[in-house]
């Protein structure tokens, strides 16, 4: 069969001598190696305590923002579960009653919205797609790690920011795109 | 018969057949687009402005060029005519143009509208308009109105094709429908809330170009590209029976007539077979609707299904059936 490198090299076997049958010279360097690590610069932080700072682009965590009389921006528009590759966005729709007006600020509102966080890949698709600015990934928050399968799928009780005005969720610096 | 040429194309056709027919003869982007004109209603058409082309050549007979741009809807096609569509730049700024009119009182409110997805004006705007508006005075609006108990008319979204009138008029034997008013001011009517009771009312919503009429049904029960369009049949006394189902698992959400692919239902429905039979059992489905590649609604849409892959490659029989080889 052709060879599907040209890297491959022929092993081979010949006899060692008595110097290097002792391995002395293979040890030592082997230890020599080990012992600059020692030396080197940590590469790992002690993530509890400690955390890395987040990159600029950095998306984590989805947020379905409030406009700033406190009502929910989504609509249910869809769209975002449209542009989502790996379709982890569900959603319905439901009518505004006229005494909601202050919690929705369109007559459509997501009655339910969910987001399947083990199949998100967190691309910011949704984020691009969104008409009316109301689905965001947070640079401040990461996902959790659960025990099971059912946490993981986050619904409107989890992504919606607060309604109070000191806890919302600031997002200005992935709404101005800065980077 | 008379020989007509569209962007370079020749087509045959009979005489006193307009330019826009005789252009969907030919099919394909030849085919000015057109809101208010619909080749079922009689005397529609002349009113959106968006099916303008260019004729650049009146006739073997006479060729000097027609002055300004016709619309194609209206305008009979003569022996020797040259028409150019979308090759003409003046065609293309015109309808840019139009576009823009008949966007100046439309809500833009397509993330809420049931329409989104399969309406004409949306892909209108889409193929020719401007990304930005220029509008800048308050657009007009009204409030929604019920007409019956399974039609919603959101006149905000009406562009005032008329062609929910002339269904009225013309397939409904008794006409609660009219256009009031004058200018910007005019409205679809329903003579203060006048239901419409007819069999066949049902059918201004498939013929609405936009959102203005909608299914109550369906409203907001789920987007139109997230549910999966499938052809059906139902033994019916009023109608045809042969409709589009627009289903969600084995739910059935909306029941449409089944349109072309100019947009225009193939046969009107009536409105036990639209508004009643939501049930699987009601219907015999025949399979997944042919929907273009160009629309949002083939996302996720499979039309050569497995099972039908697998019809194609069974075994022939050879032997005869199983039966009377046993005998």
């Amino acid at each position: 069969m052709e060879p599907l490198t040209s890297r491959a090299q022929v092993v081979e076997k010949k006899k060692m001598n008595l110097w290097e049958r002792m391995y002395l010279p293979a040890i030592v360097g082997g230890m020599a190696i080990t012992l600059k690590h020692l030396f080197k610069k940590k590469v790992t932080v002690k993530y509890p305590e400690q955390k890395r700072e987040f990159s600029k682009v950095w998306r984590g965590q989805h947020v379905l923002k409030r406009d700033d009389n406190g009502a929910e921006r989504c609509t249910a528009c869809g769209l975002c579960a449209l542009a989502c590759p790996a379709e982890a966005i569900t959603m319905d729709a439901a009518e505004r009653k006229p005494s909601e007006k202050n919690l929705y600020r369109e007559e459509k509102y997501a009655a339910r919205y969910e987001i399947d966080m083990l199949r998100c890949i967190f691309c910011g698709l949704c984020e691009d797609a969104c008409p009316k600015e109301a689905i965001f990934l947070r640079d401040d928050k990461i996902v959790m790690s659960e025990f099971g399968r059912k946490p993981f799928v986050y619904g409107k009780d989890i992504l919606v920011e607060p309604m109070d005005p000191t806890k919302r969720i600031d997002i200005s610096a992935r709404q101005k795109k800065t980077f | 018969m008379v020989k007509v040429t569209i962007d370079g194309i020749e087509v045959e056709v009979e005489e006193n057949t307009t330019i826009l027919n005789a252009a969907r003869r030919i099919g394909g982007d030849v085919v000015p687009p057109a809101m208010c004109y619909y080749s079922k209603l009689k005397g529609s058409g002349g009113k959106c402005r968006t099916c303008l082309v260019k004729v650049s050549q009146g006739s073997a007979k006479d060729p000097r060029p027609m002055p300004k741009l016709v619309a194609s809807c209206s305008t009979m096609v003569q022996d020797g005519m040259v028409i150019l569509n979308s090759t003409s730049p003046e065609v293309v700024d015109a309808r840019k143009s139009v576009v823009e009119f008949l966007l100046i009182n439309h809500p833009l409110d397509c993330p809420v509208c049931d329409q989104a997805g399969e309406c004409d004006l949306q892909n209108l705007t889409y193929a020719h308009g401007l990304s930005k508006s220029r509008y800048e005075e308050e657009r007009r609006t009204f409030e929604k109105i019920d007409i019956g108990e399974h039609i919603q008319l959101h006149m905000t979204r009406c562009i005032l094709c008329y062609r929910c009138v002339y269904t009225a008029d013309q397939i409904t034997d008794k006409r609660v429908h009219g256009v009031l008013n004058r200018g910007d001011a005019s409205e679809i009517g329903t003579y203060i809330k006048n239901v419409i009771e007819n069999d066949f009312s049902g059918n201004v919503i498939d013929v609405c170009p936009v959102g203005a009429l909608t299914d109550k049904t369906f409203r907001f029960k789920q987007r139109v590209w997230f549910s999966k369009p499938m052809d059906a049949h139902r033994n019916c006394s009023k109608c045809s029976g042969k409709v589009a189902l627009w289903m969600k698992g084995n739910d059935i959400l909306r029941v449409t007539g089944r349109k072309n692919s100019f947009g225009e239902v193939e046969e009107f429905i009536c409105n036990e077979c639209r508004f009643e039979k939501k049930k699987t059992e009601d219907w015999t489905i025949e399979g997944p609707r042919h929907i273009s590649n160009h629309s949002v609604i083939s996302q996720n849409h499979y039309e050569n299904t497995f099972k039908a892959k697998l019809a194609s490659r069974q075994p022939k029989e050879i032997y005869g059936n199983k039966d009377s080889a046993e005998k």
